[in-house]
């Protein structure tokens, strides 16, 4: 009844390609927005801003990142942290070398060196597809986590492997509340998923998911596989490695070459496939329940009396999270956000069954 | 003379330990080459296997029985993977496939640390773990015994798939799915018995590896150099498998005692990634795989 | 209407092409050419070479020996597909290899991919030409959708049209690119007569209005006599006969190898 196309006509192509068409969608998106921007830094506690919030944040950029690669181009990765790592290094380095450069600067160096490093890794994927892909990435994986452990110079000699990252300031700004952490990773990860949305939705995005559909079919219409391969490495890495350095210097402060290991790569391709494979919706939802589902397990498990230890909650995480992939892998593939457009449609119906 | 010793030392000490990658590479491609189902979680059902074997044990069990248990667990769990996840995917591309194999990885690796803890069983089997003189080099004893194991097991194997009748389904299953059908067999008992098959298998793997290692986590990590073996190998040829293994298992040991000490060691955590993606440039279909010749 | 052959160079020109697969002789010696505006036949019995041919000309496939010309000019020997379809070659394939998850409109618009510019940048920020280059191609694809008849199943994801739809849309998507050459691998193949008599419509009026040069692989033996200019017959990876669609039908090398007697009218 509420939610209805019904009288909205689109008289021009333009409106048509708005990136929300439909009225209630956009009134839908400014209050998600207005929420993200001011009620949540009003009313939000620290503990939700630092340990909850940001972090859904960084990992739905990443996710975003991966799903470029994974879910539009159908190139599976494994090496999702890597990148990540490549980028909070990058950023790192640059900082301490040159502690002129602006922290975002810094952030933007961040992507173009992931992305660097993507396109290295990406190169295989112009002779080997699916499965064959992922032994690359995880060649990049384990590699690049070697290196920044063994390679001094990486961390600037630092004794313990450890990088801090130095405070970021913005023209005599600090950012060091919970609030404006949250606030300024909020501004980054929107104003790139926008970006993310308007290329999958142009002519990049339909190169990619032609990639992804039919790759012979794609490139007998003229579609080059090999730079619209190694476009989706760039751009998906790009995403990634400001992931990283927003992990870094936004919420760990302080990072050792093995908070970007092989589990934490999986971690991000289940956020995708719970979220949606080809969704930058799904991003976001996929990222969040899974951040959010350890926190919810842990209180569910102190209902009853707190008799489960840690270690156990740790284990029956990756029975939850085993079982959830392969449940949404023969259920639902596309994911959260294809149920998301089902209750929509629903909703378009309502209160008619058709 | 010494160096060379030395050389062949490693060499050798190399290529037994690296009869283990075969062994879950062997895992690996049985599926494959049934299913056409790349088996993320085939490193996670040694360690599984392992995990349930030990937690048998400790509870009182003798070996054998413990072996039986175990084995049973590991045909009920194939049956499971195909009535609740595989059947229900028929028309899915192989990616989507493999990414639900790497959820089930994580199930088992879930479930039987949930189960069985997660400290470190120590395993013996009784195997005996000295050194050994050949001549002037040094041969470690354990190696040994684990590489006859191995030669043991893909033996059976052989008998197995050549004289008795679900062997030569299976056979018949990879050879030509059509062909199979047309004669009768049943597909679902055909991919039921090819993980029952490779749960054996990662049962044997497991317990060689965890009587070297303890039965931790961490097998699950190292198995996961099936890959790159199997990607060298090829993925649909068992000899394949076997020479992969060596392959990878004799150059991670060469790369780390000659090149490990200028870079500051580690390199076998990455070197047979790097190599297997070498392979894959110049050959992407593994040097005994079968040259993919895609139809449009 | 009066439409005129182009003489000249042909658009397309196959000369003395062999092709094997590992010791598996796909084509032999085979020379076959395409005046600017001609409709021509190819037919053939199943694996005489007809899809290998097509893979030839888009460059999925690297001839053994021969050369392929485009517009008199020799082709380099190891031409991409992509660089094919720039050159205005555009094809359907047998089996339908449209892109699934896309929408018919989405399938179609990517069939324009290659006349539009790249720049990631300026896509992300959809500003500028960017966002004109979307809009201008979007009135094109309209049309083609239009032309085609389909615009109820604009969004519909083309994984879940019927067949006859997602044969349009595939010809649509080929037409998208506005070729001079489209080659189109059986595409009344599964039809019923109903949907033949449209398709037949479509490629007319295509190689009618538009002047779009056309070779086609058909089994319909009415649909390619009635339709095309010339008629070139395959058998064993050889070109047997290659003549006015009248001619084929009474040479007898082309009766005894394919046509048989029952066929005639």
């Amino acid at each position: 009844m509420f939610y209805r196309e019904t009288g909205q006509y689109k008289t021009t192509y333009a409106a048509d390609r708005a990136i929300f068409p439909i009225r209630q969608d956009r009134i839908g998106i400014a209050i998600l927005l207005v929420v993200a921007f001011v009620v949540i830094p009003l009313f939000a506690n620290e503990y939700w801003l630092r340990s909850v919030l940001t972090p859904v944040l960084v990992f739905s950029l990443a996710a975003i990142g991966l799903n470029i690669l994974t879910g539009y181009t159908g190139q599976l990765s494994l090496g999702t942290a890597a990148f990540m790592a490549v980028g909070a290094f990058a950023a790192y380095n640059l900082e301490v070398r040159v502690p002129e450069v602006p922290f975002l600067v810094s952030f933007v160096v961040a992507g173009l060196a992931a992305a660097g490093v993507g396109i290295l890794f990406g190169l295989p994927s112009l002779r080997i597809k699916g499965f064959y892909l992922a032994v690359a990435t995880l060649a990049a994986q384990f590699f690049i986590e070697w290196l920044f452990t063994h390679v001094g110079w990486f961390t600037n000699y630092s004794t313990s492997g450890v990088i801090t990252a130095p405070p970021m300031t913005l023209l005599g700004y600090s950012f060091e509340s919970a609030e404006s952490r949250y606030l300024l990773t909020l501004c980054i990860v929107a104003g790139m998923a926008i970006m993310a949305k308007n290329m999958v939705r142009s002519e990049l995005g339909r190169a990619w998911m032609a990639v992804r559909d039919m790759d012979v079919a794609a490139e007998a219409i003229g579609i080059n596989l090999m730079a619209t391969k190694l476009t989706a490495f760039a751009v998906s890495s790009f995403y990634c490695g400001v992931a990283g350095a927003l992990w870094a210097y936004v919420y760990l402060g302080t990072v050792e070459p093995q908070a970007f290991d092989v589990l934490r790569s999986f971690e991000i391709l289940f956020m995708v496939i719970i979220g949606g494979l080809g969704s930058i919706l799904g991003s976001f939802l996929g990222a969040a329940f899974i951040v959010l589902l350890p926190i919810f397990i842990a209180n569910a498990s102190g209902l009853f009396g707190s008799a489960l230890s840690a270690e156990t909650i740790a284990h029956l995480e990756f029975v939850i999270f085993g079982g959830l992939i392969i449940l949404f892998l023969v259920v639902e593939p596309l994911g959260l956000a294809r149920l998301w457009q089902i209750v929509k449609e629903k909703l378009r119906l309502w209160p008619f069954p058709y | 003379m010494d160096e060379l010793y030395f050389f062949l030392e490693v060499l050798i000490g190399g290529l037994l330990s690296g009869t283990l990658y075969s062994l879950v590479a062997l895992g690996f491609v049985l599926i494959y080459k049934a299913s056409g189902i790349f088996n993320f979680a085939q490193g996670t059902m040694v360690l599984f296997a392992a995990l349930t074997f030990v937690g048998v044990l400790e509870l009182g069990a003798p070996a054998l029985l413990a072996a039986v248990v175990t084995l049973a667990v590991m045909v009920v769990l194939a049956f499971a993977v195909e009535r609740f996840i595989f059947r229900h995917m028929v028309n899915q591309p192989q990616v989507i496939l493999f990414m639900a194999t790497i959820g089930l990885a994580y199930f088992l690796e879930g479930l039987g640390q949930t189960i069985w803890g997660t400290e470190v069983h120590v395993l013996d089997l009784g195997i005996p773990d000295r050194g050994l003189w050949l001549g002037p080099i040094l041969v470690s004893q354990f190696d040994l015994v684990a590489a006859a194991v191995v030669a043991l097991l893909v033996a059976g194997l052989g008998v197995f798939f050549r004289t008795t009748t679900m062997g030569r389904a299976l056979r018949g299953v990879a050879d030509d799915h059509q062909a199979a059908l047309s004669i009768g067999i049943p597909l679902h008992h055909v991919w039921v018995a090819v993980w029952s098959v490779a749960g054996f298998v990662a049962l044997v793997a497991g317990l060689v590896w965890g009587s070297k290692l303890g039965v931790q986590f961490s097998i699950s990590l190292v198995a996961l150099k099936a890959i790159p073996v199997m990607i060298i190998g090829g993925f649909t040829s068992i000899p394949g498998a076997i020479v992969g293994g060596l392959i990878v298992g004799a150059s991670e040991k060469l790369a780390e005692v000659y090149l490990g000490p200028f870079v500051g060691g580690g390199l076998e955590n990455w070197f047979p990634y790097m190599l297997a993606m070498l392979v894959l440039m110049v050959r992407p279909e593994g040097i005994f795989g079968e040259k993919i010749i895609e139809r449009v | 209407m009066k439409r005129e052959i182009g003489s000249g160079p042909p658009v397309t020109a196959l000369e003395n092409i062999h092709l094997s697969f590992g010791g598996l002789r796909a084509l032999q010696d085979v020379s076959v050419a395409v005046q600017p505006r001609e409709r021509l036949a190819i037919i053939g019995p199943n694996g005489a070479g007809k899809s290998s041919l097509f893979n030839i000309i888009s460059g999925i496939y690297t001839a053994s020996s021969g050369v392929v010309r485009h517009k008199g000019e020799e082709r380099p020997s190891r031409m991409k597909p992509y660089e094919v379809a720039r050159l205005g070659i555009a094809r359907t394939f047998q089996n339908i290899a449209l892109f699934p998850g896309m929408s018919a409109l989405d399938n179609i618009m990517t069939g324009r991919n290659s006349l539009m510019r790249r720049g990631i940048l300026s896509e992300a920020l959809q500003l500028g030409w960017a966002r004109r280059q979307e809009i201008e191609h979007r009135r094109r694809a309209e049309e083609i959708i239009d032309f085609l008849e389909i615009p109820s199943v604009r969004r519909t994801p083309v994984g879940e049209l019927p067949y006859g739809m997602q044969k349009r849309v595939e010809l649509g998507r080929a037409l998208a690119a506005e070729p001079e050459l489209l080659l189109l691998d059986e595409p009344m193949a599964g039809m019923n007569l109903e949907e033949k008599e449209d398709m037949c419509r479509f490629i007319l009026d295509v190689n009618e209005i538009q002047g779009t040069t056309l070779i086609l692989v058909e089994h319909d033996m009415g649909v390619v006599m009635d339709i095309s200019d010339r008629v070139a017959v395959f058998d064993y990876g050889r070109k047997i006969a290659d003549a006015a669609p009248d001619d084929v039908r009474r040479d007898q090398t082309v009766i005894d190898a394919y046509l048989g007697t029952a066929h005639e009218h």
